[in-house]
């Protein structure tokens, strides 16, 4: 059984994000998936800082600091691309006009709660940014993590422990095990990697799966 | 004859009360107006409410007022950052308080302030801690919360070109917060990178029109983005 990279996890997100999406990669591990997008589809990339059209990193040299992302890295502006202010571009969000968002997170619930902005630890300075409104906003939201923490723990769980971002907002879960659907009837497995069973996807995380028929990352 | 030009950034902020609030441009440093927080520095006004997306960034900018003691609570979405640190040890010090805002919601309130709107429904942050408190109501079946807008005493925002009339055009993804900011102040100052005659800048690409300015000043910057050092 060999585990997905990040590489490999951004990859099989980019695969589902269908010809004519308006996407927005939250920052950290999914701002990958923009490196694996088909070239042959044509997906407009938004970024809460007032971009919708968003292009790749600049080469060396031609970086403009007025034109940067919600990572505040510098990007490019593909033809057509535009630029408009910040209650436009949350309201591009909120209204419900975004097909896509892929956020990062630290615990999923079986009902398709969000926790991914505060680990709730009395010192830990929050920060939130734009992630409740992507939560609620988006036609579909996707969330991509590693499946386990670094000691082993399921990040999907039956409740929530880390505070919330927003209720039952996930549409879709993808791991470097497996990606799962969220459903009325609970979490529906989509596909494993090769050489796992749902026995096993089952004892790591913890909840009850629904299994779907069998197919295997490709 | 309508001037809103003054000659200097000392000049813009003279008035600058203490215990102000004072919405601040820019979404890290893209669009920071960072020559108009260096003048509210040097003016001294203490025991200010600002509104930011951010916290602060190395030692410039706004994490200089916020090292000069001179800020009483920040109402921002995005404090922890990689070079927050000035905020991170006031925070924790319990010497500045802080009001975490989903960034829609402190976009949402400040444009709701600037349009005379007493208060809005929105799902953003329904059922978390962010809500706690907060009036609910169930519309269409979704859980809504009450948020009120956000007024200030003074808009400090930076655009590309701007008249003596005070219409301002922005650059890039430096427009951000500025053009919702400056509808929300009592009193907005502009600096921006080029003074034109009026009649120059094209009327149907004007994104501020002048109603909103009271001050405007020039500050030249890099052409690519003024914020590199900040960054």
């Amino acid at each position: 059984m060999q585990r997905l990279n990040r590489d490999q996890m951004a990859a099989r997100v980019a695969r589902d994000i269908p010809e004519g999406a308006c996407v927005n990669l939250g920052i950290g591990l999914p701002t990958l998936v923009a490196n694996h997008l088909p070239r042959s589809r044509e997906i407009l990339l938004h970024s809460e800082n007032g971009v919708l059209g968003m292009g790749p990193a600049p080469a060396a040299g031609e970086e403009d600091y007025d034109l940067i992302n919600a990572s505040k890295d510098p990007v490019t502006l593909l033809p057509g691309g535009a630029f408009f202010h910040h209650a436009d571009s949350f309201g591009m969000m909120r209204g419900g006009h975004l097909d896509i968002c892929v956020l990062g997170a630290f615990q999923v619930s079986v009902k398709g709660d969000l926790a991914n902005w505060h680990t709730g630890a009395p010192d830990a300075i929050p920060a939130v940014g734009g992630a409740m409104d992507l939560a609620i906003g988006a036609k579909q939201v996707f969330v991509m993590m590693e499946h386990l923490t670094k000691s082993g723990q399921s990040k999907i769980v039956e409740r929530c422990t880390y505070p919330l971002t927003g209720m039952a907002c996930v549409n879709r879960i993808y791991t470097d095990l497996a990606v799962l659907d969220v459903t009325l009837q609970g979490l529906r497995v989509r596909e494993m990697i090769e050489g796992l069973s749902l026995e096993e996807l089952t004892r790591l995380t913890g909840v009850a799966l629904l299994r779907e028929p069998s197919r295997a990352y490709a | 004859m309508i001037n809103k030009i003054v000659s200097s950034v000392s000049e813009a902020l003279a008035d600058v009360h203490d215990g102000a609030t004072i919405l601040i441009g820019g979404f890290g440093p893209a669009g920071m107006p960072a020559e108009l927080i260096d003048a509210l520095i040097a003016q001294g006004a203490k025991d200010l409410t600002l509104v930011n997306n951010n916290a602060g960034n190395g030692e410039t900018g706004l994490a200089a007022l916020l090292k000069a003691r001179r800020v009483r609570k920040i109402l921002c979405s995005f404090p922890r950052q990689v070079d927050s640190y000035i905020f991170d040890g006031l925070y924790r010090a319990g010497q500045i308080e802080l009001e975490l805002v989903p960034q829609g919601n402190l976009a949402e309130r400040i444009r709701a302030a600037g349009a005379g709107i007493g208060g809005f429904y929105t799902r953003t942050g329904y059922g978390t801690l962010l809500a706690e408190g907060k009036e609910t109501r169930t519309i269409e079946g979704h859980g809504y919360v009450l948020e009120y807008p956000i007024r200030a005493d003074y808009a400090l925002i930076k655009a590309a070109r701007g008249d003596r009339w005070g219409n301002l055009v922005y650059r890039k993804t430096a427009r951000n917060f500025g053009p919702i900011m400056a509808t929300a102040a009592l009193c907005t100052v502009a600096q921006v990178n080029r003074i034109v005659e009026l009649g120059e800048l094209d009327p149907e690409t004007i994104v501020t029109p002048g109603i909103y300015v009271k001050r405007i000043v020039h500050v030249p910057c890099a052409e690519r983005g003024a914020g590199r050092a900040a960054a």
